[in-house]
């Protein structure tokens, strides 16, 4: 057994297909939904979440009690249980190197119904809505059967638990855009719409889905909720070994002994994901830089490698903790190949609403084939670096191409001779891919 | 007012506005694309960023976009900043990387935004070497070129054709720097004001199809202020000529009227001026073409007829026009020349607006109402334009709510994700479904007696001192109680009606309706059918019926005719022997038509284009427009025939009839302030038709003789037929081309307003004629619920916005799209024929004439009992006179089987 507790995974074992329902309440499934419901009032369960000191797992960290705190409770006179209110889980995982949100799908379901009962009970939402990602079929099967036995069970529906409070789910799978990830995108492509993002403000808690307020947290977040409420407040502040509080489920990939996913203490420190759960490098490769977060996040370097997973400590090394899923980069690995290979996924999966990302990441994967196929001139690095400065924070309309250029803005800094030996008149040198 | 720095200057500027509409509204140049003044703002294009600073502390500050910023008290912004004129020269780079850059085949070349915005920025080098993205244009229909190279992805069209004009066939399909604007297959765009992506568009994606067959650059047109002839709405346009033929019709903007849009028919039905059936010679039948002197020396001889000299005017004629042809015949014996059930309904309508005491509103004053009821008006095809400003009506309700939510109502996207189906109430009672229903919060379909007891059951249930109408259903008290709930709620209720129902009775329960409205705002506005109904209307006459008898009684035997196909105001056969029994029939028309080919003397009349006059729209504004070009050789305006016929006629000048017209009518007092007269001057001068940039002015006709002739002079207008003349200090309302220094597209327009979107710098084009007066008494005459009769069918007319209106289906563009005669029937009743779409019925008249054989198309919207024929249609005008008809079933036709 761990040193530490793992509320998140303490249901997914080898010798079984996936937690059902039985195996869920046998661990205290569904106790934290009775507390919530049957002993506090929705405000009181906003103050737990906000004091557990929970933060937003889909990668911006932002305080999950506190967003909840932000939904209005009537307004414009209307009286509290006139106003429709909508909950949504995001479960559109396609950060790439990230598979953390699937594992929670596919073998704990009723872990994630049981989140989201208590987060929509928080803010008196009466409809919610999973928006999965439309290639997890596995996951979808399992939660489909996961809502049917929770209805079942009369913990969905109307007058739960005999309370006034009613909740029903819906499972949406969606038709597969990576921008669906992120929640105003999210909420158009449920309405039906192009999975554009929309501005803010307006906020999502203020005027989300179909025009109400509406509240979407990361399935991860999502199932840190039924654990606060079942072990308290303190015992969850406990979990964490930095400043930020309770688990997370790390990720590793790359030329790793053994990559994968762990759940761990919030601040455990990248060496020891690396070395310890991950077995350290292949044999015959060192590690060159990782992207702490998944494929929207800025390098970090072997001098890094004592940075704490958590967001603050992540940030302070100039990157982000993100969806906390790491790829690593080996010194075996060309990293403008590596490059290229991000940047032409983000240029895919811009939605072409805003000039800089629509027509920034194009130019971006240009150069860099230009530069890979031994076409790349000297100042094709300072349009690049150009590049990642104009698709920076701020200009663009969302956070996609900004993820973009992260990982290519350390690039340049940290692996420029890398670029440079393209260029013609330098040894063309490519490593293996 | 808020106070705002800018780049270390202070200005006072309108709260609840964006940063980019402040910063445009003082003049100050920042680019735009996304953006449109009547679009708002959705931050999409990252054009407009500037610096925007914390405090006053603050050196570094942060970008942001102008046009999703609201304006704050002490807000310090720059401009100038050079990070941000570096984001917004990169922002171009970007997003031109697969613009062709064809400016020099591009039609848009000279006016194109785009263009503009990049010398803005001062881009000039491209750095990117790769390949251009590429895509397959569509065909698009007879109005609109489609060439998706050009386009720099600023999502304005579908936000107009599909937020603002209600469309949906116009898409945003794919995805990334992949993202195409078009339709999902080719064929030409459903929606009515399709023409106005050819402004909206920033570049050449959209271009004008009809401009393409005869293109010239925007500098090398000549251009008057003018005013649009196909409809009563009087949509202010500039229409654009070189080689004296008419090349193209944009919008002029109108802060009161049509602001930036106008609709397909008024932009691309303007080809009939340059149509091969145009009447270019004056013609005494039998003996070919006469000059000039004769033609006026054979209408002055026929003038001497010892008996009254029967004169029909037209509501396509301007007021001048009518009112010398009035002057000319003596007031005893001018006939305005309209239909005798139309004639009615102008009078009544005439009657209302003057003394009704319910305020008759413009466009923009349309756009605020808060609760609409039209009663028998398709108003998307009787008058096209206010249909689009009905549609941004119903959108009071969600700005409402975003008020409350402080979401400020220029930012669309949030307005419209936070009001979704949220509409301001909008009630539409027609014989059938109308292209307005997706916005109605309720449609209900009747014949015109049931529509208008409809509203008196309205006006009814608003006010119990109305009278209410018998026998009517649960289920009808029941929607007139929850109609007029919801417009007595309301602050700005308007009640829209017309003449299209051909039903005194509904425009009386309209009035009624708004009579019993309590709310001191408001509304009431009727259609009525061509651009001057409402200035023939003000000046009346007598009976077209009673000119017929006047003739066939020998009391007179000479008639003229100004611009008026009488086969469309009156029974062809009573036409037809009202022409032959009259022993001088004088014409004076533009285009050839069935009237003009029985006339004894045929005077070629000049179209809106070559000549001046002044129209009155159903709001009752008049508003001149001015020649473009001079007429061709021999071709006169219609009130320069009747003027030279006058015997030592006081009308040399058009300003002089304008003039006596005022002096005789009191309603029309105010038509002389219109426009300035032909002495107007600044400093001396006269305005300018042609850009400064104009070319070719010395060599255009060089082919024909090297030496350059003389410019046309223009006795009649302010306007010179020239490039020299006033440029500066001109008001705004009377600048023939819209272009400022930097801005040679029509988004320059945000140069001559007071406030972006608001009025024109100097008021808007026109003068009102008056304001509600009065109170007018309820209307009593409530007619009987409609019953159908076995076996006869009542027929109903049903406006086509291609092919209604008289002159713009002599355009083939327009042509092409105009519907093909058919026979619209109630599924029931074409079970009861035994017919299916497509089949051919027989329609008869009450005596066993039959009129005409016509396709079924099934409408399951019209009520049984109606049968529902396209108005105006040339196939179907002899129908188009009765009330009752007998249908008989005759064949299959090859056509459509539905």
């Amino acid at each position: 057994m761990d040193k530490w507790d793992k509320p998140l995974t303490k249901n997914i074992r080898s010798e079984r297909a996936f937690a059902t329902l039985t195996d869920y309440r046998k661990t205290g499934g569904y106790q934290g939904m009775r507390k919530a419901i049957t002993e506090l009032r929705p405000k009181e369960v906003q103050q737990w979440v906000k004091d557990a000191g929970l933060r937003g797992r889909g990668g911006a960290g932002f305080s999950t009690g506190l967003k909840w705190s932000l939904v209005p409770m009537g307004y414009n006179g209307a009286t509290d249980a006139h106003q429709t209110r909508y909950l949504v889980a995001n479960a559109d995982e396609m950060e790439p190197g990230a598979f953390k949100d699937r594992l929670l799908l596919e073998q704990d379901p009723h872990q994630l119904l049981e989140g989201m009962i208590i987060a929509a009970y928080a803010i008196q939402a009466n409809i919610a809505y999973i928006f999965m990602r439309g290639e997890y079929h596995l996951a979808a099967k399992r939660v489909e059967n996961a809502l049917q036995e929770a209805r079942t069970e009369g913990y969905l529906g109307k007058h739960i638990l005999q309370s006034d409070f009613n909740l029903e789910i819906y499972l949406h799978t969606s038709a597969g855009r990576y921008i669906c990830g992120e929640e105003t995108a999210l909420i158009n492509a449920l309405e039906g719409k192009r999975a554009n993002p929309r501005a803010k403000p307006p906020f999502t808690v203020v005027s989300g889905l179909w025009g109400k307020p509406t509240v979407v947290n990361n399935v991860e977040t999502l199932c840190n909720v039924p654990h606060i409420l079942q072990n308290g407040v303190e015992w969850y502040r406990g979990l964490g070994r930095g400043s930020d509080t309770g688990t997370k489920l790390f990720g590793a990939s790359g030329r790793l002994k053994y990559p994968g996913l762990w759940e761990l203490p919030m601040g455990t420190p990248i060496r020891e994901i690396i070395e310890e759960h991950a077995g350290g490098m292949r044999d015959g490769y060192k590690l060159r830089g990782l992207l702490p977060g998944g494929a929207s996040t800025g390098f970090l370097l072997p001098e890094h490698l004592d940075v704490l997973m958590d967001y603050d400590a992540v940030a302070k090394a100039g990157s982000r903790l993100g969806t906390g899923t790491m790829i690593i980069l080996d010194d075996k690995t060309c990293p403008v190949r590596m490059l290229l290979n991000i940047e032409e996924f983000f240029a895919q999966e811009s939605c072409g609403w805003c000039t800089p990302c629509r027509d920034g990441l194009p130019w971006t994967v240009t150069l860099l084939r230009d530069i890979i196929a031994g076409r790349g001139r000297i100042e094709d690095l300072d349009t690049l670096a150009g590049l990642t400065r104009m698709l920076g924070p701020g200009n663009t309309f969302c956070a996609l191409a900004p993820g973009a250029m992260e990982p290519l803005q350390g690039a340049l800094k940290f692996f420029r001779e890398d670029f440079e030996q393209y260029i013609p008149g330098k040894l063309a040198a490519g490593g293996e891919d | 007012m808020v106070t705002i720095e800018i780049d270390g200057v202070y200005y006072q500027v309108k709260t609840e506005t964006s940063l980019l509409s402040a910063c445009l509204a003082l003049g100050l140049d920042l680019p735009y694309f996304c953006w449109h003044p009547a679009l708002g703002s959705v931050g999409a294009c990252r054009q407009c960023a500037v610096i925007q600073y914390h405090n006053a502390e603050d050196k570094q500050g942060r970008l942001v976009m102008a046009c999703m910023t609201p304006v704050a008290d002490g807000m310090r912004v720059s401009i100038d900043a050079d990070q941000a004129k570096q984001f917004r020269a990169e922002n171009i780079e970007l997003l031109m990387i697969n613009h062709p850059h064809d400016c020099p085949v591009c039609e848009e070349g000279g006016e194109c935004h785009l263009q503009d915005m990049t010398v803005m920025t001062g881009h000039t080098v491209r750095r990117y070497r790769g390949r251009k993205r590429t895509h397959k244009n569509q065909y698009l229909g007879p109005f609109i070129n489609h060439e998706m190279n050009r386009c720099i992805a600023c999502y304005r069209c579908v936000r107009f054709y599909n937020d603002y004009a209600g469309g949906s066939d116009l898409q945003t399909l794919g995805i990334n720097n992949n993202v195409y604007f078009g339709r999902f297959k080719d064929g030409a765009l459903e929606n009515e004001f399709s023409g106005n992506l050819v402004e909206v568009c920033p570049t050449g994606v959209f271009t004008d199809k009809t401009f393409s067959d005869h293109y010239a650059r925007k500098w090398d047109l000549q251009t008057a202020p003018s005013v649009c002839v196909h409809c009563s709405l009087g949509c202010n346009i500039a229409p654009g000529e070189r080689y004296s033929e008419l090349r193209r019709v944009i919008n002029r903007y109108n802060g009161e009227v049509n602001g930036y849009f106008l609709c397909d028919r008024g932009r691309f039905g303007y080809g009939f001026v340059n149509s091969p059936e145009r009447i270019l010679k004056p013609v005494i039948k039998g003996q070919t073409e006469i000059t000039t002197e004769a033609a006026d020396h054979h209408f002055r001889e026929l003038l001497k007829s010892d008996r009254p000299v029967i004169g029909i005017g037209s509501p396509r004629a301007s007021l001048e026009a009518n009112f010398a042809l009035r002057t000319l015949v003596g007031e005893e014996n001018f006939f305005p020349g309209l239909d005798p059930t139309e004639h009615v309904l102008l009078e009544a309508i005439n009657g209302i607006l003057r003394s009704g005491g319910i305020h008759s509103p413009s466009l923009r004053e349309v756009e605020q109402a808060d609760a609409v009821l039209i009663l028998g008006e398709d108003v998307t095809n009787s008058a096209p334009r206010l249909a689009l400003s009905l549609r941004q009506a119903v959108r009071n309700a969600a700005f409402e709510l975003a008020g409350t939510l402080h979401i400020p109502s220029w930012q669309d996207a949030a307005v419209r994700n936070l009001g979704k189906q949220l509409r301001s109430p909008l009630f539409i009672a027609g014989v059938c479904s109308t292209r307005l229903d997706d916005v109605a919060a309720r449609s209900y379909w009747g014949s015109p007696d049931d529509i208008a007891r409809l509203g008196f059951a309205i006006a009814y249930h608003l006010d119990n001192q109305a009278p209410e109408p018998g026998d009517l259903t649960d289920a009808d008290h029941a929607l007139a109680a929850m109609i007029a709930d919801n417009l007595r709620s309301a602050k700005r209720p308007l009640v829209v009606s017309g003449t299209s129902c051909a039903s005194l009775a509904v425009i009386q329960a309209a009035f009624n309706v708004a009579k019993a409205l309590p709310s001191k705002d408001r509304q009431l506005t009727f259609t009525v059918p061509e651009s001057n109904s409402m200035g023939l209307a003000i000046i009346g006459g007598r009976r077209l019926q009673q000119a017929f008898e006047w003739v066939h009684e020998g009391l007179s035997d000479t008639v003229v005719i100004l611009e008026n196909d009488l086969y469309r105001r009156a029974q062809e056969q009573e036409v037809d022997a009202f022409l032959q029994a009259a022993a001088h029939v004088l014409v004076i028309d533009c285009l050839d038509n069935k009237t003009t080919q029985q006339a004894e003397l045929l005077l070629p009349a000049a179209t809106f284009a070559e000549s001046e006059g002044t129209l009155v729209s159903n709001e009752g504004r008049a508003q001149r427009y001015f020649p473009v070009y001079p007429p061709p050789e021999n071709v006169r305006g219609s009130w320069q025939w009747l003027s030279a016929a006058a015997e030592g006629s006081k009308w040399r000048h058009c300003d002089a009839l304008t003039s006596a017209c005022a002096e005789t009518f009191a309603d029309l007092e105010a038509i002389t302030r219109a426009a300035p007269d032909a002495n107007f001057r600044i400093n001396g001068m006269k305005i300018p038709r042609q850009p400064h940039r104009y070319s070719g002015r010395t060599a255009m006709l060089a082919n024909i003789n090297v030496s350059e002739p003389q410019q046309p002079l223009d006795p009649e207008t302010p306007f010179a037929f020239s490039m020299e003349g006033a440029t500066a200090n001109v008001l705004s309302a009377l600048e023939p081309v819209i272009w400022a220094p930097g801005w040679n597209s029509n988004q320059s327009i945000n140069k001559f307003q007071d406030d972006i979107g608001g009025h024109l710098q100097g008021g808007d084009y026109g003068v009102r004629l008056f304001e509600a007066a009065g109170s007018g008494d309820w209307f009593n005459n409530i007619p009987q619920a409609f019953k159908p009769d076995q076996g006869i069918w009542h027929l109903v007319l049903l406006q086509h916005i291609f092919g209604s209106e008289e002159l713009s289906l002599r355009s083939p563009p327009l042509a092409e799209r105009a519907l093909a005669p058919c026979a619209m029937l109630n599924p029931e009743d074409a079970g009861t024929l035994a017919v299916i779409s497509g089949d051919l019925v027989e329609i008869k008249s009450l005596n066993g004439k039959t009129m005409v054989s016509l396709p079924v198309r099934i409408e399951p919207s019209l009520p049984a009992g109606l049968l529902g024929i396209t108005a105006g249609l040339p196939e179907t005008l002899q129908v188009n006179k009765l009330d009752r008809v007998t249908l008989k079933k005759t064949g299959h036709t090859t056509g459509e089987q539905s």
